[in-house]
């Protein structure tokens, strides 16, 4: 079973480093332990059996941000939490990312006042944006499956964070664009 | 054991202290002097029949405008007669102190210190009176009717260029 089926007797198969690289990566992200609100129970939710991320090589969520790839901001952020997101962040190794799930992460959401961060990209650099409230798992799971499409995208040696490259999606049938 | 009763052994004791009465599906609301807390709670806790044993919550309101313009507002639980009683003390925006529980019950250490934090109400003779829920660099006290919500304008796509050109966008 597996490649040395698919690829018969061939003796080796030709690719691109980069190509190795991304794959490897996006086939083992592993999100850090991370909840922050209702939509954590979602998180948790895709990554239960119903839903089940191992599916996507995202099975172990890594206690440590040292060992994690993924920060996954699951609901909205206090003021007061901000600076421990951010460290968080910090202490993660590259390369890394972030997808803010939910609408309290992308911007605020209902919470339009003093106690809330205003969308977390004013805290850390967020890659995908998931919309929703919360976002259902399979929404998650999109954006997880976006974030992979931009990783393969990334060149070995570039940094891992670009903002002037942009996947954009037109979805055909309810003609909206949605940019990551 | 009903609110009548429990409202003439109160008179009986502190005969001056209760200002205002009010009662209102079913509740025993008491509003009682500055002075006169800690001593009303002592003797209500220790009371031998009553025996309010429990503080269910202590929770601090601004009513701006009015005198006096913070309020102290305590629920007392009885469990021996499942009876509920509310007790509140005004404290005026000049001078915005109150008596703290936390000698009579361990549970107001808490709430006094939310009430604080979010009000700026002060509780004398609190062990650590600092802030609860806020970042202690916090400036200000956020649930005061005066202090500004924090509103944020609302990103649209007819606005978002203006919007984003003032956002503080973290770098990597
Ligand atoms: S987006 Fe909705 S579900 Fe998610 S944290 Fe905010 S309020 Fe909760």
């Amino acid at each position: 079973m597996g490649l040395e089926e698919k690829a018969g007797d061939l003796g080796f198969v030709t690719t691109t480093l980069e190509t190795v690289v991304n794959w490897g990566r996006t086939n083992a992200m592993w999100p850090l332990t991370f909840g922050l609100a209702c939509c954590a129970i979602e998180m948790m939710g895709a990554q239960s059996s119903n839903y089940d991320l191992s599916r996507f090589g995202m099975e172990i969520n890594r206690p440590s941000p040292r060992q994690a790839d993924l920060l996954i901001v699951s609901g909205r952020l206090s003021r007061k939490m901000a600076p421990v997101v951010r460290r968080l962040y910090d202490q993660m190794s590259d390369p890394k990312w972030v997808i803010a799930m939910g609408d309290c992460a992308s911007c605020g959401g209902v919470y339009n006042n003093y106690a809330i961060v205003q969308g977390v990209d004013e805290i850390v650099p967020v890659d995908v944006y998931v919309a929703g409230c919360p976002p259902r798992p399979e929404a998650l799971i999109d954006g997880i499956m976006r974030l992979h499409a931009k990783v393969m995208q990334e060149k070995i040696g570039g940094k891992a964070h670009t903002h002037e490259e942009q996947i954009v999606v037109e979805h055909k049938d309810t003609g909206l664009i949605q940019v990551t | 054991m009903d609110n009548q009763t429990v409202l003439v052994q109160i008179q009986a004791a502190f005969p001056a202290t209760i200002t205002e009465i009010d009662e209102r599906h079913g509740d025993l609301k008491l509003r009682i002097s500055r002075e006169s807390l800690l001593a009303v709670m002592q003797w209500l806790r220790d009371h031998a029949e009553l025996q309010y044993t429990f503080l269910e919550s202590v929770t601090g309101v601004d009513y701006l405008g009015r005198d006096p313009r913070f309020e102290v507002v305590y629920h007392l639980f009885s469990f021996r007669h499942f009876h509920r009683l509310c007790l509140k003390v005004g404290a005026p925006e000049a001078d915005p102190v109150v008596p703290s529980l936390t000698g009579l019950f361990p549970t107001a250490n808490w709430q006094e210190r939310e009430a604080y934090d979010l009000l700026g109400i002060e509780f004398s003779d609190h062990p650590a009176l600092q802030r609860i829920l806020m970042p202690d660099d916090w400036i200000g006290h956020p649930l005061r009717k005066d202090v500004p919500l924090g509103y944020e304008e609302v990103a649209f796509t007819f606005n978002q260029d203006r919007i984003y050109a003032h956002k503080p966008f973290a770098k990597e």
